[in-house]
């Protein structure tokens, strides 16, 4: 009896963390409009200041590996700490969660569009935002730049990368696998010359950046 | 009806190598989509213009779009489920295997030369959206009135640190009075 009971207990509390978790995210979810960079102050604040559910420390970590991994910064902070809190069941609640607010609304929009998309003026505002997105990509392009580009190597792998993409058909995906080929071999061989290299623009530099503007739609 | 199983690992494809965020793979996206003809000629542009007016990321919302226009909802379930996997798996594997994944030498030196790529995408979708998505000729009223929009978001976000919704629903107003 009495065990049965504080195996139910320990169901119950189980079910209740991913629930408040689901929940923490799900209000996370739109707060910040476009996730990315911007997402990761406001996780702070409410999962570490306020919850306690991942160390100050750990921050850091969260940072390099969520903007590392393929995905958006906010939807890989949200598994990650998910898992370290409830392990995997966790990291699917925190995920469901965060991105559950963002499907809904776009549904409702798709809904909209599908209704309106044959107006003349909704066209026209549509080919007007086109224009505000381009923006957006240009500034995203720019600020992945002053990261990703501190050296004669990767400036010259970006000039490669984009004018194969612009003058050929060869694959994104094939010019990604040249690019990470592209970074070991030049790492190996500048320690085979005795250099130290460096694959990371230095941190100092790079907080300074993170925080100077928001990154938005990341 | 395109088959939603197909949807489904095509998304998964995208979201694998969604690298540096979103606007990596709005090309990729681009092509698969007409590749599998799940929209009519010249809707893509427009479902992401309607993507950047909703929060969250611009590629899971273009998903959406995307799967909801091909598919109605049981579409959109599927290539949102699709892009967002890949991210869930690879943050538990990491998280699993070792915080300190992203220390290795080997992880390091790839991203060292991936980032720059990524960069190289980015700046290929701006390009490939301002000017090479238009059939016609190069310099068309379109073109113009759309680099003119696109010069006066950039410097309201750059200079005048205006939050991208405002700029956003700015420039669908200049959109109505442009064309």
């Amino acid at each position: 009896m009495v065990v049965r009971l504080g195996g139910n207990t320990m169901v119950n509390e189980k079910m209740l963390m991913l629930v408040r978790m689901f929940l923490v995210f799900l209000r996370i979810g739109p707060s910040t409009f476009g996730g990315g960079y911007a997402m990761i102050p406001v996780i702070e604040k409410e999962i570490v200041t306020k919850r306690g559910w991942l160390p100050q420390s750990e921050m850091g970590n969260l940072v390099t590996i969520a903007g590392s991994a393929p995905g958006g910064v906010g939807i890989n902070a949200a598994a990650f700490i998910g898992y370290r809190v409830g392990g995997i069941p966790g990291a699917v609640a925190a995920v469901v969660g965060i991105t559950m607010p963002t499907f809904i609304i776009v549904c409702v929009l798709s809904l909209f569009y599908s209704v309106f998309e044959h107006q003349v003026k909704v066209a026209a505002a549509l080919k007007g935002i086109h224009g505000a997105v381009i923006a957006l990509i240009i500034l995203a392009a720019y600020r992945m730049a002053k990261t990703a580009l501190f050296d004669w190597t990767t400036k010259a792998v970006f000039a490669a990368a984009l004018l194969l993409l612009l003058f050929t058909s060869v694959d994104q995906i094939i010019v990604m696998l040249g690019g990470i080929g592209i970074g070991i071999v030049a790492v190996v061989a500048k320690e085979r010359r005795g250099h130290k290299a460096k694959t990371e623009k230095s941190e100092e530099t790079k907080d300074a950046l993170g925080l100077s503007y928001p990154e938005y739609y990341i | 009806m395109a088959s939603l199983f197909e949807m489904f690992i095509v998304f998964i494809k995208i979201g694998v190598v969604s690298f540096g965020g979103g606007y990596s793979v709005l090309s990729l996206m681009e092509k698969e989509t007409s590749a599998h003809s799940w929209l009519a000629d010249g809707k893509f542009q427009e479902l992401v213009s309607v993507a950047g007016t909703a929060p969250g990321p611009i590629a899971t919302n273009a998903a959406t779009l995307i799967g909801y226009e091909a598919n109605g909802l049981s579409g959109a379930i599927a290539a949102t489920l699709g892009i967002v996997l890949p991210s869930l798996l690879i943050i538990i594997l990491v998280a699993a295997i070792s915080f300190r994944l992203f220390d290795n030498k080997i992880v390091k030196s790839s991203l060292y030369g991936l980032r720059p790529v990524i960069t190289g995408v980015i700046a290929y979708s701006a390009i490939h959206f301002g000017f090479l998505s238009h059939q016609s000729s190069l310099l068309t009223w379109q073109t113009v009135a759309t680099l003119i929009i696109s010069a006066g978001a950039l410097l309201a976000v750059i200079k005048y640190k205006l939050h991208p919704i405002m700029v956003i629903l700015a420039s669908g107003v200049a959109g109505i009075v442009l064309f």
